[in-house]
């Protein structure tokens, strides 16, 4: 450092550099250029590394949800639950209600429309028989923890997306559909939100993002300016 | 004023009429906006300055002695201007926002930063600063009215009236459920228009000609507040009685001409005179 800042007083290098690539200006001694570069080049990968793994491995805490949902399962055709398609067999337990609202993740009761009766299980897994004992026969709603939970001030109308704009659930939730296990629900710490709200990155840089990667606003701002609909980016329409 | 959006599609341009003959000051408009937009209150709400009413109640007088003597109340919600609203355009934080599909002037009260510029820019004075964080006292029951459809402002934010822009979202999802795009005027109308005890309030689309409110405005005793300032505000008062129209905005002494007199009282609607004619 010291020597680059007064070149003239190290003449022996400068004669070694010279010789070695004619065409770079004598104040610029290329061996410490060369070392300046590497050492920036370390630090700001072990940076990257520190901010994009290290970090978000600390700020998001991991938990497992109350007991498993087997998607693929409750979904298949031969199982009994009604609808041509799958989206109708989605819509079937995440209804709208008669008012145009969205109930989300059923409740209790929808479950024991089918699994009413705790002493007699419809299969033989061991999470169904869990299922019954703790929740059906106390009559006890399952805790889950919500993956798409928005903040206090967002509105959103999933009727608006789904009817109207005809998307399918998998556009903005992934394809939860084929999945045999849960995943795991991962909250950051600071703020209480989910990953699944903030993005699965913190970097912002996904190679093909897809709508069901992250969940903020400009992610919805985009898409409504993709699909035309930019006359529904005013605060009030997804804001309260 | 256009009436259509940038892709062509008809524009809503919501809004209100308030006859002040009806209007009788009981303050219930208060009451029920306040309920139906979680407003928080203070331990001592006596105190004006700092308590948030988003509908608030006016007293005006004539100014004459006794035998003369009329009063007359005005509730003042926000007037939701159409054009330029002046909280719209001093906003540094691009918090607050006209929305140009139904005219209102809409707020993200998690992007405001509480600089009161919009406050002091209102000439209606229809912004109110949260110095506090909002107070619910448990004791009193008041938390179990929360309503969660209009989220609670922090402290250090300002807010306003939203013409119950929930209640649109909640009739557009009915509307949506039952295979329609577009809302009937019955379904959105909003919460101090539905409280008030006289109907003094009427509230619909000012662009739709099937809307009472669009046939009200057309009447020559219908005014608004500080008109000359070019803001079109969407709140309309009805008055049939001169000296409520004069004080709607600022006169030079012999600059108001009067609406009622003579070639008025001759016209065929005079001779019903009233919102009945419409």
């Amino acid at each position: 450092m010291k020597n680059r800042a007064n070149p003239s007083e190290r003449p022996s290098q400068s004669e070694g550099a010279s010789s070695r690539a004619g065409f770079f200006p004598k104040w610029l001694n290329i061996n410490v250029a060369v070392q300046d570069v590497g050492f920036f080049l370390v630090g700001l990968i072990a940076a990257l590394i520190v901010g994009w793994v290290v970090f978000p491995a600390v700020l998001y805490s991991k938990q497992t949800q109350p007991m498993n949902f087997n998607h693929r399962l409750h979904v298949s055709p031969d199982i009994g639950i009604d609808g041509e398609t799958r989206e109708e067999r989605c819509a079937y337990c995440h209804e709208f209600r008669d008012d145009g609202t969205f109930a989300g993740i059923p409740k209790l009761d929808k479950c024991t429309e089918c699994h009413d009766d705790p002493e007699s299980p419809l299969g033989d897994t061991p999470q169904e028989k869990e299922f019954l004992e703790r929740y059906v026969s106390g009559g006890k709603e399952i805790p889950w923890l919500i993956y798409s939970r928005q903040p206090d001030c967002v509105y959103f109308s999933h009727i608006a997306h789904v009817n109207m704009g005809e998307l399918s659930c998998d556009t903005c939730h992934g394809d939860f559909a084929d999945n045999e296990k849960l995943p795991v629900y991962q909250e950051n710490r600071l703020t209480g939100y989910s990953i699944n709200i903030w993005g699965k990155r913190i970097s912002g840089i996904y190679g093909d993002k897809k709508p069901a990667d992250r969940m903020k606003m400009d992610d919805c701002a985009e898409c409504h300016t993709k699909m035309g609909q930019e006359q529904n980016n005013s605060c009030f329409v997804c804001h309260k | 004023m256009k009436k259509e959006n940038d892709n062509g599609k008809p524009r809503h341009r919501y809004g209100m009429v308030i006859d002040l003959d009806k209007c009788t000051g009981c303050g219930t408009c208060m009451i029920a906006c306040a309920a139906e937009n979680n407003v928080s209150v203070r331990p001592d709400q006596s105190d004006k300055e700092r308590a948030i009413t988003w509908m608030r109640l006016y007293k005006i007088t004539n100014g004459k002695e006794f035998p003369d003597t009329e009063v007359s109340y005005f509730p003042r919600p926000c007037m939701h201007c159409d054009h330029h609203p002046p909280c719209v355009s001093v906003c540094v934080a691009t918090a607050t926002k006209l929305d140009f599909n139904t005219g209102i002037v809409s707020q993200i009260y998690t992007r405001c930063i509480g600089c009161r510029y919009c406050q002091a820019a209102c000439p209606y004075g229809a912004r109110y600063f949260n110095w506090w964080d909002a107070y619910f006292p448990k004791d009193k029951g008041l938390d179990r009215y929360l309503s969660p459809e209009v989220s609670p402002r922090m402290r250090g934010v300002v807010e306003k009236c939203t013409f119950c822009h929930h209640r649109l979202m909640r009739a557009k999802e009915q509307a949506y459920a039952e295979g329609r795009r577009e809302i009937e005027e019955h379904e959105y109308q909003t919460a101090c228009t539905e409280a008030c005890p006289v109907q003094a309030i009427t509230f619909g689309d000012l662009n739709n000609p099937d809307h009472k409110v669009s046939k009200l405005v057309k009447h020559p005793f219908t005014f608004r507040l500080l008109e000359r300032l070019g803001t079109e505000p969407k709140v309309y008062y009805y008055s049939s009685r001169d000296w409520v129209r004069k004080l709607g905005d600022n006169f030079l002494p012999g600059e108001y001409k009067p609406v009622l007199h003579k070639t008025w009282m001759q016209e065929e609607w005079s001779t019903k005179p009233g919102r009945d004619t419409y």
